[in-house]
């Protein structure tokens, strides 16, 4: 059945309601700011040592770190990647487990009555505190460090995914119902996708705390990673490599962090609109 | 009252045994709430012909809304049962078999303009690449084709409502129920849509029950308006609007027009001498 029908005049020359994008010149320098900040401090600092003659093991100036990051490029590069790959095999699977127990959890009333209230209490368990008992029952390998970083990025990713499950529109669900959509493709057209950004919000949490369980396994106990060469390090007092190992922790850190952010933009370019924001961080 | 609405009824039976596209017997519906239960709808019966354009006018918080929930399927009735084209149908059976458009938009913040009008195609089980195609062929009627990739959090309250009433539109099924789907809209874009409304009605023959606050409309546009008392809602007036449709203009100011709207706002309770308090 064709309808032609006239056109409605309304709206059509309106312009879309987007924020004015702002300069490209306010946008570097508010992207510079912090970095002039942190040349600031590591200037400060590199008078301050010299000037205060401090023993170089006690505390190193930042170029004798840089240095050092330069020469043990090898032994850094090689203990960074076990690691990041700690971090990221954990994450991964706290992600998919994290998701996984959400969506049972909120398919089940049993599970929700049962195992969602210990969830959010365990929240307030450090976590890492386990990692001890980790290295008795799997040795120095890979294997407890896995499992650490995955705990402990599992429960922000649940309990955010489980609120943002819950959040969906009661009436839209309803109105899905009504035009005769199943309960698998509500969940699909509406459930899911509500959860999306809360999901993003328990990831960045999720992976910040990731890198926190990965050095933490390995400080317990560990032939390799950033954790151990750090410990070992120290114990030399070799603290410019301590140094050296914490800034790559920072800047693995601050990446990961990043990436989890340019997903979110990419996946949900629609929130950028909204002006009342949901769950932040 | 029910003489009236057995009219339709009667005028079927003689026209040829079509059974009413839908018909409403004795329906009593209530909202539980713990220990408090709310009686909203207090025995409604109501057949509305098949092509046949019904509205329904009624104070606010009489039931109106609860009374398309539960044609719709969404809600169980106390007692009472709803037919469709003659078939008495239980909740889960209606479930999809009208286009339901509710009071809200209720559009899916994460679907563009287009893909939400897509929306029920789509769960029509319609493949996702043709639902858009058909979707955007309606666009320009509703003079959205600028907008087809605009969020709705981009879109302004009108247009919300004109992508909503599209989407219903686009479902495709012969029941339109639609709860105020002009209540946003300025009152120039709101005459546009209700003649495009009328047009669609001229080549697609749908039947329409029409929730609204606005008598004006419910006269331009219905066969019969019906007028529901304060909760629990029973009918407490059923006008039947005899001039054919489509109406024009001109019928707003017609003095049948007046008598129209004289009789439902007097059910209404709205020319009642001690006006006012209500
Ligand atoms: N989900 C619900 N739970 C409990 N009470 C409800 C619910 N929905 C509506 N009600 C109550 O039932 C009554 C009828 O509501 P309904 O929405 O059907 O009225 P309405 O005629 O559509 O009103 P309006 O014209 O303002 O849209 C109201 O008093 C309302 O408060
Ligand atoms: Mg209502």
């Amino acid at each position: 059945m064709t309808t032609e029908l006239p056109p409605l005049e309304t709206d059509q020359d309106r312009p879309l309601r987007v924020l004015p994008a702002p300069s490209r010149l306010a946008l570097v320098r508010q992207r510079l700011a912090p970095v002039v900040l942190l040349i600031a401090v590591l200037a400060v600092w590199e008078i301050w040592v010299r000037w205060d003659n401090t023993p170089r093991w006690f505390l190193p100036p930042p170029s004798v770190i840089a240095r050092t990051l330069v020469n043990d490029r090898a032994l850094l590069a090689e203990n960074a990647w076990v690691t990041l790959r700690e971090i990221l095999l954990g994450f991964v699977v706290a992600l998919v487990a994290g998701v996984s127990s959400a969506i049972a959890i909120h398919a089940s009333r049993l599970l929700e009555r049962a195992l969602y209230p210990i969830l959010v209490a365990s929240q307030a368990i450090p976590i890492v505190a386990l990692a001890p008992l980790l290295l008795i029952w799997f040795g120095h390998g890979l294997t407890p460090k896995i499992i650490v970083t995955a705990l402990v990025a599992f429960f922000p990713i649940t309990v955010n995914v489980v609120d943002g499950l819950r959040s969906a529109d009661r009436e839209l669900l309803n109105l899905l119902r009504a035009l005769g959509a199943g309960r698998w493709a509500r969940f699909r057209l509406v459930t899911f996708p509500t959860a999306l950004p809360y999901l993003f919000s328990g990831a960045r949490i999720g992976i910040a705390v990731a890198v926190i369980g990965a050095v933490f396994g390995e400080l317990v106990g560990a032939e390799a990673g950033l954790g151990h060469l750090l410990t070992l390090s120290a114990a030399n007092l070799r603290t410019d490599r301590v140094f050296a190992c914490v800034a790559i922790l920072a800047a693995l850190a601050v990446c990961l962090f990043s990436l989890v952010a340019v997903l979110e933009r990419l996946v949900l370019p629609w929130r950028r609109f909204l002006v009342a924001a949901q769950p932040d961080a | 009252m029910p003489a009236s609405s057995q009219i339709g009824l009667s005028e079927a039976r003689r026209q040829g045994e079509r059974p009413p596209a839908l018909e409403i017997r004795d329906v009593v519906a209530s909202y539980v709430e713990g220990r408090r239960v709310l009686p909203v709808l207090g025995g409604i019966s109501l057949a509305v012909e098949e092509g046949e354009f019904v509205a329904v006018v009624g104070p606010s918080g009489s039931g109106k809304s609860t009374l398309l929930d539960v044609i719709a399927g969404l809600i169980a009735p106390e007692s009472g049962e709803i037919r469709l084209d003659g078939q008495p149908l239980a909740e889960q059976d209606r479930l999809g078999r009208s286009a339901y458009m509710r009071q809200r938009d209720l559009l899916l913040p994460w679907r563009t303009a287009l893909d939400n009008a897509a929306l029920a195609l789509e769960v029509a089980g319609v493949p996702r690449r043709e639902a858009r195609e058909r979707a955007r062929a309606r666009l320009p009627e509703f003079g959205l084709e600028a907008f087809a990739d605009a969020y709705p959090a981009q879109l302004s309250g009108g247009m919300r409502q004109r992508v909503a009433f599209l989407r219903t539109v686009l479902a495709g099924r012969p029941l339109l129920l639609l709860d105020e789907p002009f209540g946003a809209l300025d009152a120039l874009t709101r005459v546009a849509i209700q003649d495009w409304l009328v047009e669609l009605l001229e080549r697609e023959r749908r039947t329409v029950l029409l929730v609204t606050h606005d008598v004006d409309e419910a006269i331009y546009l219905a066969d019969r308006v019906v007028v529901l008392t304060p909760r629990p809602a029973r009918i407490a007036h059923v006008e039947p609007v005899t001039t054919p449709r489509p109406r024009h203009r001109p019928f707003l100011t017609s003095p049948e027009f007046v008598a129209h709207k004289a009789r439902i706002l007097a059910a209404l309770g709205f020319l009642d001498d001690g006006g006012g308090d209500r």
